[in-house]
């Protein structure tokens, strides 16, 4: 029992700050109430609530109303230590919503413990069902954790570019959006970005650049791969090895040459020098997750295919390729999704505005004489076509990712 | 004995090898012809620019002397010319274009009226036809040479109409020796690269950041497979959320940290303060010491997504017999993760963690988009471009990404040794 006691205290405290911080936090970061954070009194608060969640056991038998039970001792004890203030504010000026956020706060915090302590004897526990319940609470956590890092900055960047520079300044925590204010207004700095920046052509640029890539990619690739996985040559073994290696070549290696002969041959500052390396530095990646692929395919279908008459060019074209078709598609959204994000190359070579690419036309906002809120207007213009393209894709391109990840 | 055997295998294989028959030739022809483009582009964008990078950093080579040094020449007349006999005094300025590099057997030329004559003291100077030819010699760099013509005007000037003496430009040719391809030689690059008291501070910030980043991204990668191991609704949308820092653009994913980071205005320090977990702000990429971490905390974020997928996928694949074996005999839920679960995961991690520390060595475009090499976070990739661009030294550049490359390779030789096969990717 005593164990037991110990472990509900425990995550009462922890899960009574966790739950006070996030909500906090993120009832500032979505409506931009300055809540001021009492994560102090909810780690206390938290533990009589747990205590009290795990004794309603005792009381009736329904889960509901232990949980509501360990609720209202945590709502209670988290109002007597704010001062009747838990949010900072006294109960009586914003009812509903201090109401609100109080019920979100004991729900969260004791929910969580009770979940942990989910159908458990808790005056029983053995090594065995502790580890379970911290288990389940290193679970939630986790969840927390892992959804807090990776949607702060993206519900950052998103909102930021409907901001304006001196809001941003003034309180860093609010990032609500006055919607009030017009489209036009709120949309101004993707706006901005179209009329003074010319995005519309970094976007169009950029596009050609990347299906130009996929496609030279492809081209070279395809035939590669289908030689190493099925025809015998001497130095089949060594070349496909070597193919590996070469996609570790780091590209900071190879920018100095590049950019010095580049130089001298006036292909520096041109879409053609990039179209010229992009599709170098994907070509092998490209052609180890293909030749993977094809080596799966089983080669009687192509044997038989050319018992009937085919030639070997003719059973890549009726046979090989329709059936490898959802891996040149994936293989396909991998090389966009390079290509797309590739920033080195296109930071080095290109000079001029007129052939900006979307990466480097977004780095160029970033200057002291440009608002922040534009630099991240054009960080979610690059980021939209990426992300739309993976969720859309998602399946396809998972099994992309891990067969050619190796890239980086 | 043995040896007359060991010989007849020899003369047996070299015959068999040459007995290639005519539909293996044609096999072969056609593997070359398919594998021809992919071993173009290969030779061209990445063989041999690794190779022309050993040559540039043994050279003296600033990022100035790619433009090639080329004479310039201006004209100056002046002089009243209103009946014949009368005279233009005409200058002719040459420079060179190139700060760094000299010009040879500068010449140029310069298409006059007809109906002059040349009188020049100096004899650099010849005039045939309209042409009037100069020959300057060797113009040093920055150097100006001014050469001084006097023309007398004949009738034939005023018969032509008195044309203007301007109307033509002058051209000028030189030869200059292109610096990329000349013998020169130096080691003076790998001497500065070595003698500098930061490369041992820019080697150890390499190390620390790569062995950081790429554990942090194994710990955080193993902690989300174990959170989705188990199937809940909304499993799918969280595991591509998950995904969210790997496939979005570097520069996206890193201005946005700029922002939220910010010493004075960002929301991480609104929050820590808020929270009360810190007094003042903290300046997260600009101070020694806190810079490195935060780098490095920013490549775990980054690409924990891709630990997380191989090791789910892996964990998908292990088959649940053994972790119900022990079960049955009483293991603990941490006991099974760690001495059932984390056994088998072993292989996998160790082949990410090889992959990912190779992947973070070369890594530049995080850190030079976050700090841009400062506050104690120059790696050696970022150190390249800081030789090469920043202090437009190509050839220390180099210098460095040569010693980058033998790292590399060194690397290379650890996985290919311990990698086991069939983890091998």
């Amino acid at each position: 029992m005593a164990r037991g006691l110990v472990l509900g205290v425990v995550l009462g405290a922890i899960w009574g700050f966790v739950t006070a911080v996030v909500i906090g936090v993120s009832v500032t970061l979505v409506f931009g109430v300055d809540a001021s954070m009492t994560a102090l009194s909810a780690l206390i608060a938290g533990i009589p609530g747990a205590v009290a969640l795990l004794f309603a056991r005792d009381i009736t038998p329904n889960a509901w109303m232990q949980f509501l039970i360990g609720m209202a001792v945590y709502a209670v004890v988290l109002v007597a230590l704010t001062g009747l203030a838990p949010l900072g504010l006294p109960l009586g000026t914003v009812p509903v919503t201090s109401v609100l956020v109080l019920a979100t706060l004991a729900a969260t915090t004791i929910g969580a413990v009770a979940l942990a302590f989910h159908k458990m004897d808790w005056k029983a526990l053995n090594r065995y069902r502790m580890e379970e319940v911290l288990i389940h609470a290193l679970k939630g956590l986790g969840f927390v954790f892992f959804t807090a890092i990776i949607l702060l900055p993206f519900y950052a960047m998103l909102m930021t570019s409907f901001k304006k520079q001196a809001e941003l300044l003034q309180n860093p925590l609010d990032y609500s959006i006055n919607l009030s204010q017009g489209l036009m207004s709120l949309f101004s700095s993707y706006i901005e970005l179209f009329v003074t920046f010319d995005f519309g052509r970094f976007i169009l640029i950029s596009t050609i650049v990347s299906v130009t890539t996929v496609i030279l990619t492809l081209a070279a690739s395809i035939p590669g791969a289908y030689a190493i996985s099925r025809l015998r040559f001497p130095g089949r073994v060594t070349f496909s090895r070597s193919i590996l290696l070469i996609y570790m070549v780091p590209a900071i290696v190879l920018v100095i040459p590049l950019y010095a002969v580049f130089s001298q041959l006036g292909l520096r500052d041109s879409l053609l020098g990039l179209l010229i390396v992009y599709p170098a530095t994907t070509i092998p990646v490209s052609l180890y997750m293909l030749q993977g692929y094809f080596r799966g395919l089983p080669s009687e279908l192509e044997e038989a295919g050319m018992m009937d008459g085919c030639t070997r060019l003719g059973v890549i074209r009726r046979i090989t390729l329709p059936l490898s078709l959802p891996a040149i598609a994936s293989v396909a959204l991998y090389v966009f999704m390079i290509a797309w994000n590739e920033f080195l190359f296109a930071f080095m070579f290109l000079d001029s505005p007129e052939i900006f690419t979307l990466s480097r036309g977004v780095v160029s906002l970033n200057s002291s004489e440009v608002p922040r809120q534009h630099l991240m207007a054009g960080a979610v213009i690059v980021t939209i076509p990426v992300l739309v393209i993976f969720l859309w894709f998602e399946r396809f391109l998972v099994t992309g990712l891990t067969a050619g990840s190796v890239k980086g | 004995m043995a040896k007359t055997a060991a010989k007849a295998t020899e003369a047996d294989l070299a015959r068999a090898r040459r007995r290639i028959g005519p539909i293996e030739r044609r096999e072969m022809r056609l593997a070359f012809g398919m594998l021809s483009p992919t071993v173009a582009a290969v030779l061209l964008v990445v063989l041999i620019p690794v190779l022309a990078n050993f040559w540039i950093s043994v050279k003296p080579i600033e990022l100035a002397d790619l433009r090639a040094a080329k004479p310039l020449v201006r004209e100056r007349v002046q002089g009243d010319v209103l009946q014949p006999g009368d005279a233009f005094a005409v200058r002719y300025r040459v420079r060179s274009s190139s700060p760094a590099a000299e010009v040879r057997d500068v010449e140029f030329t310069h298409s006059l009226p007809p109906g002059l004559t040349l009188t020049d003291d100096a004899g650099t100077c010849t005039l045939s036809g309209p042409d009037l030819r100069c020959n300057v010699g060797t113009l040093e760099p920055r150097a100006r040479v001014d050469v001084n013509v006097t023309l007398t005007a004949g009738q034939a000037y005023f018969d032509a109409g008195s044309p203007d003496l301007r109307a033509a430009d002058p051209l000028a040719t030189g030869r200059s020796t292109n610096k990329l391809t000349s013998f020169e030689f130096t080691f003076d690059n790998f001497r500065k690269v070595f003698d500098a008291a930061e490369f041992w501070n820019v080697l150890w910030v390499s190390i620390v950041y790569t062995i950081g980043g790429t554990g942090g991204a194994l710990l955080l990668g193993l902690f989300a497979a174990q959170l989705m191991m188990v199937a809940f609704p909304g499993r799918g949308i969280m595991r591509g959320l998950f995904l969210f820092p790997y496939v979005s653009p570097v520069i996206a994913v890193a201005f946005t940290w700029i922002f939220l980071l910010d010493p004075f205005s960002g929301t991480m320090n609104a929050i820590l303060t808020k929270t009360g977990v810190t007094d003042a702000n903290i300046n997260f990429l600009g101070q020694r010491g806190i810079a490195l971490w935060t780098v490095i905390a920013f490549e775990a974020w980054r690409y924990f997504p891709l630990a997380f997928l191989f090791i789910l996928a892996r964990m998908q694949s292990l088959s649940s017999d053994l972790n119900e074996a022990a079960e049955m005999d009483g293991a603990t839920p941490f006991q099974k993760f760690w001495y059932i679960s984390l056994p088998q995961l072993v292989g996998i991690i160790s082949t990410l963690f090889l992959l990912r520390f190779i992947w973070t060595f070369n890594k530049f475009d995080d850190i030079f988009l976050l700090t841009g090499g400062a506050s104690g976070t120059r790696t050696l990739t970022v150190n390249v471009y800081e030789q090469a661009f920043a202090l437009s030294n190509l050839g220390a550049g180099a210098a460095v990404a040569v010693v980058i490359f033998f790292m590399l390779a060194v690397f290379l030789a650890f996985y290919f040794k311990f990698v086991p096969k069939e983890e091998g990717m």
